[in-house]
């Protein structure tokens, strides 16, 4: 990518960001920490790599992007808000009463999911049903699915990984935020799901570990991605829970908690600074 | 009266995808290690290319259908009840049920006369776990007509659907020129003293109690209910009123299948006195079908037994 593209989407990450913690203190719930790991991933998918129309969300031919781990919903919703699917300005309705931004991804209210998901590793299992829907209708539309580390202690994870392998899904990309945290502390010390890059290469992917927050590097893994022919790919992205905001950053108190008012400002201020930087 | 024909609704449900598959070309089934039980396999055979094993992992097949569906085609995901329904509940909830997807779930292996396999595998849940999902239906035919006729009526709807067959072979009594409908009961005598209303194998063991307590001087009305939701409230509530007095009857559970359908009904819109034949919250045991059916008293003599009582003859 140019410099100025990356620019461009640096800057996006950051309004997704801000979008995150928009929606969370309106909310007073939801998931910041894991939505602000996957911003820049959730950027390059909806502003470069996904063959998708804004104004048409249910277009047949579109990419199909699944949020396996639905909790970082702040994130998906931000980012499609702002590629256009749905005003910005709603993001603070999130989780209240009567809002379509329902506190987990919901096809039928949001426009631009793909899938309703929430409970963890059956998002991955719906990406993999429709990668070989668009390899049995001879579609050549590709499937994304993010899922988090935590997420992947899931049994139903690794039966999707072993179906995606069978049947050849070289149209599904699978992505892993890894980003070291869930609920109960480090992902290491609650269950370990490492070595999750040599699991993945197990189970028949072939795989490209990356810095999630670095741009450049995601664009090779989706460019490498692109090339693999007769097996599935993976992206294992090391990332930094709550990234962008100071006081939330690899601290796994921040998985499911919204900031209060001076947790707001303070995070609204660090992020318009980042922006200010950037755009300057 | 000449031997009737019978066939096992589990063979009904492959016969009927392979025959709806030829027609629709969106039509897909999904297996989990069990084609050759569920007999889908002889759809696997007409159309390879859309037949898809998920191996032991039921989970991953409900939602991958559910993903599926996502880009048009209409999966009948497949497998025992016990796995499908029980197993992959919570797939079958939060990928198909919430959404609202149009998946069909084929659930063969249905209820106790799974026989010699046992506890483990007898399924007398399902229709408790399935009714209790949101917009979802659920289907539990009595014979090879019916079982056909519900593979495509679920096929022709749009949303999620649960059907559930079974492994013994059973009378076929319906003709072939028989209308299914979903939702709708069917009355298969009328009568005046007791309501007798069945689904699955059941209902061909109630015609059977009909006509012995005819003889005995009870006038049953026998009601085939396969549509266990949507129920038929019309027709309930119309033999409630007809008769005074309900029985179910079902290769189920008591608690959470029809019989309790019918009860919620009943004791909402007319307070009816009703008997619910079914399985006594207990598990199955190894052994033949038919020895197992009679042993949980889901065959005629005992209708026959439990009518006779309630209308205190």
């Amino acid at each position: 990518m140019t410099s100025n593209e990356k620019k461009q989407l640096q800057i996006t990450a950051c309004k997704v960001r801000m979008g995150v913690i928009e929606s969370t203190y309106g909310a007073k719930a939801g998931h910041p920490g894991g939505s602000l790991s996957a911003a820049e991933v959730f950027t390059y998918l909806y502003f470069k790599e996904m063959n998708i129309d804004p104004k048409n969300p249910k277009w047949e031919d579109r990419d199909r992007f699944v949020l396996s781990k639905g909790h970082t919903a702040p994130g998906l919703y931000a980012a499609l808000a702002n590629r256009g699917f749905f005003p910005v300005e709603d993001l603070p309705t999130l989780r209240h009463i009567d809002s379509y931004l329902q506190g987990h991804p919901n096809m039928n209210t949001v426009p631009g999911v793909d899938m309703s998901t929430g409970s963890l590793g059956q998002g991955i299992s719906t990406a993999v049903g429709m990668a070989m829907a668009a390899k049995y209708t001879g579609k050549t539309n590709r499937v994304y699915t993010l899922l988090g580390d935590g997420e992947i202690q899931e049994g139903q994870v690794w039966e999707a990984c072993m179906s995606a392998s069978h049947y050849k899904l070289d149209n599904l990309c699978v992505i892993v935020d890894n980003n070291g945290l869930q609920i109960d502390g480090n992902v290491a010390d609650v269950l370990s799901p490492y070595p999750i890059v040599d699991k993945l290469v197990a189970f028949g992917f072939e795989v490209a570990a990356v810095d999630g927050h670095d741009l450049e590097a995601l664009e090779a893994a989706f460019e490498q991605a692109k090339t693999v022919k007769g097996k599935p790919f993976a992206i294992v992205m090391n990332t930094v829970k709550g990234k962008g905001v100071s006081f939330m950053e690899n601290d796994a108190g921040w998985h499911g908690k919204a900031p209060n008012d001076a947790e707001y400002e303070q995070a609204m201020n660090e992020l318009k600074a980042q922006l200010a930087e950037l755009e300057a | 009266m000449a031997e009737m024909k019978k066939v096992a609704t589990r063979d009904s449900y492959g016969a009927a995808l392979a025959e709806l598959g030829a027609e629709h070309k969106d039509l897909v089934v999904l297996d989990a290690d069990l084609a050759g039980a569920t007999k889908t396999a002889v759809f696997k055979k007409a159309f390879p290319d859309r037949h898809f094993d998920f191996g032991i992992a039921e989970a991953n097949m409900v939602s991958a259908a559910a993903g599926m569906s996502t880009a048009g085609l209409v999966p009948f995901a497949s497998s025992f009840a016990m796995f499908a329904a029980g197993r992959a509940f919570e797939q079958v909830r939060n990928s198909i049920g919430y959404p609202h997807l149009n998946v069909k779930i084929g659930a063969t292996h249905g209820g106790i006369s799974v026989g010699e396999d046992g506890a483990s595998h007898q399924c007398c849940e399902d229709f408790a776990l399935m009714r209790s999902i949101p917009g979802m239906t659920v289907i539990c035919p009595a014979d090879d007509v019916e079982a056909k006729a519900a593979v495509k009526a679920a096929y022709e709807m749009n949303g999620p659907v649960y059907l559930r067959f079974g492994r013994l072979a059973v009378p076929v009594f319906h003709s072939e020129d028989y209308k299914f409908q979903i939702g709708k009961g069917e009355i298969l005598k009328d009568g005046t003293d007791v309501a007798i209303i069945a689904n699955g194998l059941l209902t061909y063991e109630a015609i059977q109690a009909g006509e012995i307590l005819a003889e005995a001087g009870i006038n049953a009305m026998i009601i085939n209910m396969a549509t266990i939701k949507p129920l038929d409230e019309e027709l309930v509530l119309e033999a409630a009123k007809k008769c005074g007095k309900v029985i179910t009857c079902e290769e189920h559970s008591v608690i959470g299948g029809l019989g309790e359908a019918v009860c919620s009904l009943l004791s909402e819109k007319l307070p009816t006195p009703v008997r619910r034949i079914g399985v006594n919250d207990e598990f199955g045991h190894s052994g033949p079908a038919v020895a197992l059916l009679k042993q949980f008293g889901l065959c005629a003599d005992h209708i026959v037994e439990v009518a006779k009582e309630f209308c205190g003859k």
